[in-house]
């Protein structure tokens, strides 16, 4: 899932300052899973508005509402159709891609994010995410074991570790595990060491985070 | 200002500190008529909302009144509001209101006078505090 955060309340409460009419629009998928744009987030930041508004003792219209994917224009459509022209502000607590399918959907509307969208990550208990995926477009899971050295090797190795592992942790920090220790070990466990021996051509580095942005056109799908 | 007098949300656990609060009334002693007394099955089912929501409509203080730390008859209910409370303080100091305005104690089922002395604490910490900022108290 996308991994978010909310943005501190300074920041956001600079943004809407000239606002009297807010619609706090969440998210119900990737946010709400990683508690950050969820119905029950929006509900705690609209609160937090309307509450520092009562102790500059003005007032602010706030509408509480969540899609079910807002990077969806199908799922943001009807919902924004019946309401943006009655607010001043889209406060979005959806990722960055929902802020912008908002934008694009209706571009007479000013839509701000609430969050900052931090990486694509798992839960590992509640409350804790860590990154796990870069959006490299050329997945190497299948053969690291289903550990990715993109995202969690420093150096974004793939031939195996650094002089930098020690104790199967990484130089930069004694809390980061070396990704090709985890790598190696889980490798031997499922008897399939023998996959690294493999040579494979080069990973295709323009597929990844450092083109411009990409877009895909599946024919099938499009009228 | 000297005649303000705080009006306080207490979020209570049914098997601690509601039964502290029964203990108190049946023991005959007294504590502040500014607390506002919400049972609830668990302090784990106090969430951020309810405290903010609280304050919103116009309490000028909030507490939790939980079970003793690791008497919880739900295991862990105490301890994630405890966790809640702080989270409610944090937001708290982001809009520039005192965290203090939330509180979260612990007690027994037994500790009727527990129960009066913290309505009392928490009634001296908001009086000394002042009205809520959000301006709705109109008992001053």
């Amino acid at each position: 899932m996308i991994v978010a955060e909310r943005k501190p309340m300074e920041e956001i409460l600079s943004m809407i300052e000239d606002a009297n009419r807010i619609l706090v629009l969440g998210c119900r998928g990737c946010t709400t899973v990683c508690c950050a744009g969820g119905p029950k987030e929006v509900q705690e930041l609209a609160t937090l508005i309307r509450m520092n508004r009562k102790q500059k003792g003005t007032t602010v219209e706030t509408l509480e509402a969540s899609n079910e994917l807002q990077c969806e224009p199908q799922s943001v459509g009807p919902l924004l159709e019946k309401l943006a022209d009655q607010f001043d502000v889209i406060l979005s607590m959806a990722c960055g891609a929902g802020v912008q399918t908002i934008v694009k959907s209706f571009p007479d509307v000013r839509v701000l994010p609430a969050l900052n969208t931090n990486f694509i990550g798992m839960a590992e208990e509640h409350g804790v995410w860590t990154e796990v995926c870069v959006a490299c477009g050329d997945c190497l899971l299948g053969r690291t074991a289903g550990i990715c050295p993109m995202t969690r090797c420093a150096k974004q190795l793939l031939n195996g570790p650094c002089g930098g592992s020690m104790k199967g942790k990484c130089e930069i920090s004694k809390d980061v595990d070396c990704a090709w220790q985890l790598i190696i070990d889980r490798l031997t466990r499922l008897g399939r060491l023998e996959v690294l021996e493999e040579i494979y051509p080069v990973k295709d580095w323009s597929a990844g985070w450092h083109r411009g942005p990409q877009k895909i056109v599946r024919e099938d799908l499009t009228s | 200002m000297n005649n303000f007098e705080p009006l306080i949300a207490v979020f209570s656990c049914h098997y601690c500190s509601y039964a502290a609060a029964d203990l108190a009334g049946s023991s005959r002693i007294q504590y502040p008529p500014n607390i506002r007394v919400i049972k609830i099955p668990c302090t784990g089912r106090v969430s951020v909302n309810h405290i903010l929501k609280a304050l919103e409509c116009g309490a000028d203080g909030v507490y939790v009144a939980g079970c003793l730390e690791g008497t919880c008859h739900f295991i862990s209910g105490n301890f994630k509001a405890k966790q809640r409370v702080q989270y409610a303080k944090n937001l708290l100091s982001e809009i520039n209101m005192e965290p203090e305005r939330v509180q979260m104690y612990f007690m027994s089922a037994a500790e009727g006078a527990k129960f009066a002395n913290v309505a009392k604490e928490m009634t001296e910490t908001i009086r000394e505090l002042g009205p809520s900022p959000l301006g709705q108290n109109k008992s001053e």
